[in-house]
């Protein structure tokens, strides 16, 4: 089960999208689990095939526990005992090859490695309460002697089985208890960054007008449909700004700081009705404009429809809001922890500006940053709202050609 | 299409907009306010929107004219004058 958020603890299995003896894909989606930020599709990293699935649907894993064995490559098929005591905390995770030097097992696993071989552990009360409950035991994890399944365990495994069938979908609204769970979540998350990340803040005040022409001319012979909107600008501006400080982009993590692979700026959706959630958009500072608003188009699509990514919730080392919508015209943020920064924008708004020594209407935008004073100091991140500022001024510069 | 309506026209956007969010107090708006920020649809919502009122009222706003559709009245507006162009 992998770790969704700074403060998740556990996730229902909803859904097993793939059988035994499936070949799986890098980036392949594999499981529904329920979290406290809604369903969440999970991804698998290694490519691989699926060995077994050892959660069931409707169980209650927590985060580190085994939901399925996947063999890489050319791995030969284990027995039951290897796989237990080497989590698989993204399900992703193949074990390597433990004899990379030896030459590469039969390239059919005899069928009864993977399932008769594997005999299950479980108490005689156990396996009748299973069979009166109609449960298929082994996906229940044993709490017993030598790992064998108790009937608590059996009993435990019926009754989240029972809500986890009843799984939201895709389009349902929310239900009541699915918003406290997230109301939670947020509370949880937010209150560690108040209490453990200092934050220093920093602003500024910018004239968008180039920036707004640019979007314009751009705009201008496509149908509605096929624009553009002001913020992918904005988090086109943030992706280069972290390419040139990547002090910015990361987590901290054991007392130390950890950069991020690659630019995935969080970017927050506030969901109608209440909550949030901030997926990263993948690859920010390599996509060219339509290509990123296709992808914040899917990824705010999917957030709404809650039908997000595992990956989406953990690759972002930095979060943007813009509440400038909301008619606000500043935002000092509250960083995600284990993130190191958030970046704040306010509302676009006309105001008197001085240019060449004359006072103008311009349209404005305030930019800023709150960042984990930990691991940065304010010329770090003055340099990065410098850079920040600078190309959503000199918009011929976010997608040089 | 150029003989709908005020009211209709009302309807078609109203249903637009609650298409989108579904939970907006349309008739509660202050009249003359901004309604994005009251029924907090923001630019990407404001998109949708638009698109679906291309669809249905074949009205393809350039974004250049966005300045007119601050108020529910000045969108009304907005689309009598094209649809009746």
């Amino acid at each position: 089960m992998p770790s969704l958020g700074a403060d998740m603890e556990s996730g229902t299995l909803v859904e097993w999208l793939i059988r035994p003896g499936e070949r799986v894909e890098r980036g392949q989606v594999v499981a529904v689990v329920e979290t406290q930020k809604g369903a969440i599709d999970v991804e698998i990293w290694e490519a691989g095939s699926v060995e077994r699935l050892v959660a069931e649907e409707g169980q209650k894993v927590p985060v580190g526990e085994v939901l399925a064995v996947i063999l890489a490559e050319g791995e030969k098929a284990e027995g039951e005992s290897a796989p237990a005591d080497r989590p698989t905390p993204e399900a992703p995770r193949a074990p390597s090859p433990r004899a990379p030097g030896l030459s590469p097992p039969p390239a059919r696993a005899t069928p009864e490695v993977a399932s008769s071989g594997a005999r299950l552990r479980i108490s005689p009360a156990a396996r009748k309460r299973a069979a009166e409950l109609g449960l298929d035991p082994t996906g229940v994890s044993g709490s017993g002697a030598g790992g064998s399944i108790t009937l608590d365990d059996i009993e435990r495994a019926a009754k989240v089985a029972e809500p986890g069938r009843a799984a939201p979908s895709p389009q349902a609204a929310p239900t009541t208890d699915a918003r406290g769970a997230m109301r939670q979540a947020i509370a949880a998350a937010m209150a560690r960054s108040k209490r453990e990340i200092p934050h220093y803040y920093l602003g500024h005040t910018l004239c968008v007008e180039p920036a707004l022409a640019w979007l314009e001319a751009h705009n201008a012979e496509r149908p509605v449909a096929e624009r553009l909107i002001f913020p992918v600008l904005q988090l086109r501006a943030v992706a280069l700004a972290l390419e040139a400080v990547p002090e910015l982009n990361g987590w901290y993590r054991d007392g130390a700081f950890q950069p991020a692979e690659g630019v995935h700026p969080g970017v927050a959706i506030a969901l109608r009705g209440g909550g949030l959630v901030a997926p990263a958009l993948h690859d920010a500072d390599r996509l060219a404009p339509d290509a990123m608003m296709a992808a914040l188009r899917d990824l705010l699509a999917r957030a709404r429809q809650d039908r997000l990514r595992s990956s989406e919730l953990t690759a972002a080392g930095l979060t943007v809001t813009n509440l400038g919508d909301l008619g606000v015209e500043s935002v000092q943020g509250v960083i995600y922890p284990p993130q190191v920064a958030l970046v704040g924008f306010g509302r676009i708004t006309e105001r008197p500006w001085v240019r060449n020594g004359q006072v103008v209407a311009a349209r404005c935008l305030h930019a800023s940053l709150a960042a984990d004073h930990r691991v940065t100091d304010g010329a770090l991140g003055a340099r990065f709202l410098r850079q920040l500022t600078d190309h959503l001024q000199e918009p011929e510069r976010l997608w040089p050609t | 299409m150029a003989d709908l309506s005020r009211d209709t026209l009302r309807e078609t956007v109203i249903d637009a907009i609650l298409a989108v969010a579904p939970e907006a107090d349309v008739d509660a708006l202050p009249p003359g306010r901004p309604w994005r920020e009251a029924l907090e649809v923001d630019s990407f919502d404001f998109l949708n929107i638009l698109v679906d009122l291309e669809k249905r009222l074949g009205v393809s706003v350039p974004e250049s004219d966005y300045h007119e559709l601050v108020t529910l009245e000045g969108l009304l507006d907005y689309l009598e004058s094209r649809l009746a162009a």
